[in-house]
This record gives structure tokens, C-alpha cells and sequence, in this order.
């Protein structure tokens, strides 16, 4: 187990076939942050309005993005929640479209969270465990890349 | 030396950004505080900043800010950060 592991709680990771837009997705990875108990259900209006105040900014590398809002009484712990979507979509970012995985991310404030950025960081920054859960086929599979 | 990390909401993209730039300043044996802050604190921060690290999509909004503004594509991309950095610093 790592930080990294441990931040998903249960029932946060899912994969659907495909999502209608990128407000779907982002709202998916804040549904799964309410069902592990991470957030208050008016977090996800948040990460929405992040995304539409300051833009597709979140699509962090080429195919990932990180949803999230802000510190504050909508959070009850940090963690993360993750979607794979197996149609990419777009997000209308510049260079990293299209997205096929969105992880969602609610903190407690702004820098308690830095090991776990880190160990998310690194994560992503390794393509072979990335390719690994991209090419997972179940949740359990999902969970084994990210462990 | 500080330089401050932006982004929207303070808690992700500049969060990441912190990691990677304090990577690379380490390799340049640079000695500078990095600190992630959202747009709104960053404002009030930047005063006794060097420098602003950021995503292109939100330079027009840090406009007039007294620190220079560094825009990163990659946030993963540490030669990226180790380019611009150095040309900011060195």
C-alpha cells in the first residue's frame, strides 16, 4: 500500500464505455468522491465551476485530467476518485485531448496533500504503470496498477 | 528567493507544479522557497515574489502581478521547468 493507494476509498474508481461530455466525467470522479465519503455532494458543483472559470487547465499530461475544487465545508477528507472512460473524450485543452482518464481530487486544505501529489506525480510521470491502467479491464485490475 | 505556484484552485495543477519545480531546483542548486497558492491568494502573495509558475490558460488573469510570470505546458516535463527556470535564474 502507498499514500497514493490509500487516498481511494471504497467505491471510487469506475469505468464507463463512454461519458456524453467533459462536465459528465468531472461530475463521475465527484460522485465517486461523495460515495467514498471524501466530499459533500455541492463539491461537485466546484470542480465544475473551476473548470469554467479558469479553463481545461486540469488535463494536467496528454489524456489525464484532475477535476477538482477547493478547500473548504464541502471537503470531509482528502483522497481521490478516478474514472476510466474507454472512448476518450474532449475537454477542449490545447495539447493533452483527448482524455480517457480523470481522476478527481478533494483536499483539505492547500499543502496537507503535497506526499500524496507527489506520489501521484510520480505515478503519472511512469508510462508503463500508466499503460497498465489504461489497458486494465476491471477495478480490481485498476486498483493492482495504482497500488 | 520565492516563487509561488498558481493555479485555479490551489489544491492540483499548482501542487504539482510545486514538486517538479522544487525538483529541478534542487538539480540547479538553486535556494528558493516554492509555494502553491491559488489565483486569489496569489496576488496577495506576489508581493515579495520572484517569480510565478503557471498554466498558459491563466497568464492573461495574473497580468500586472510585480513577479515574472512562467507559463509550463508539461507540468511532468522537468526538463521543461529546468529550461525556463535556469533562463529566469541563472
Amino acid at each position: 500500500m502507498s499514500i497514493l493507494s490509500d487516498s481511494f476509498g471504497d467505491n471510487s474508481i469506475v469505468i464507463k464505455e463512454s461519458v456524453t461530455d467533459r462536465s459528465q466525467a468531472i461530475s463521475i470522479t465527484g460522485e465517486l468522491l461523495v460515495a467514498s465519503q471524501r466530499v459533500l455532494p455541492g463539491y461537485i458543483q466546484l470542480m465544475l465551476d473551476a473548470v469554467d472559470k479558469f479553463g481545461p487547465y486540469i488535463v494536467i499530461a496528454p489524456g489525464i485530467a484532475l477535476a477538482h475544487g477547493k478547500p473548504g465545508d464541502q471537503v470531509l477528507t482528502t483522497g481521490l476518485s478516478l474514472l476510466m472512460i474507454r472512448e476518450p473524450i474532449e475537454f477542449k485543452h490545447s495539447q493533452n485531448d483527448p482524455v480517457q482518464l480523470v481522476f478527481g481530487l478533494a483536499a483539505t486544505d492547500h499543502d496537507s496533500h503535497i506526499e500524496l501529489m507527489a506520489e501521484l506525480a510520480e505515478f503519472l510521470s511512469d508510462p508503463y504503470r500508466v499503460n497498465s491502467l489504461l489497458t486494465s479491464s476491471n477495478i480490481e485490475q485498476m486498483r493492482a496498477s495504482i497500488a | 528567493m520565492k516563487i509561488i505556484a498558481v493555479c485555479g484552485m490551489g489544491i492540483g495543477t499548482s501542487v504539482l507544479l510545486k514538486i517538479n519545480a522544487e525538483k529541478v531546483l534542487k538539480m540547479l542548486d538553486i535556494e528558493a522557497t516554492v509555494e502553491a497558492a491559488d489565483m486569489s491568494t496569489a496576488r496577495k502573495a506576489s508581493f515579495d515574489a520572484q517569480i510565478i509558475l503557471t498554466t498558459p490558460e491563466l497568464v492573461e488573469s495574473l497580468k500586472g502581478v510585480n513577479a515574472e510570470i512562467i507559463s509550463i505546458d508539461h507540468f511532468f516535463d522537468l526538463e521543461e521547468l529546468n529550461i525556463k527556470l535556469s533562463k529566469a535564474l541563472l
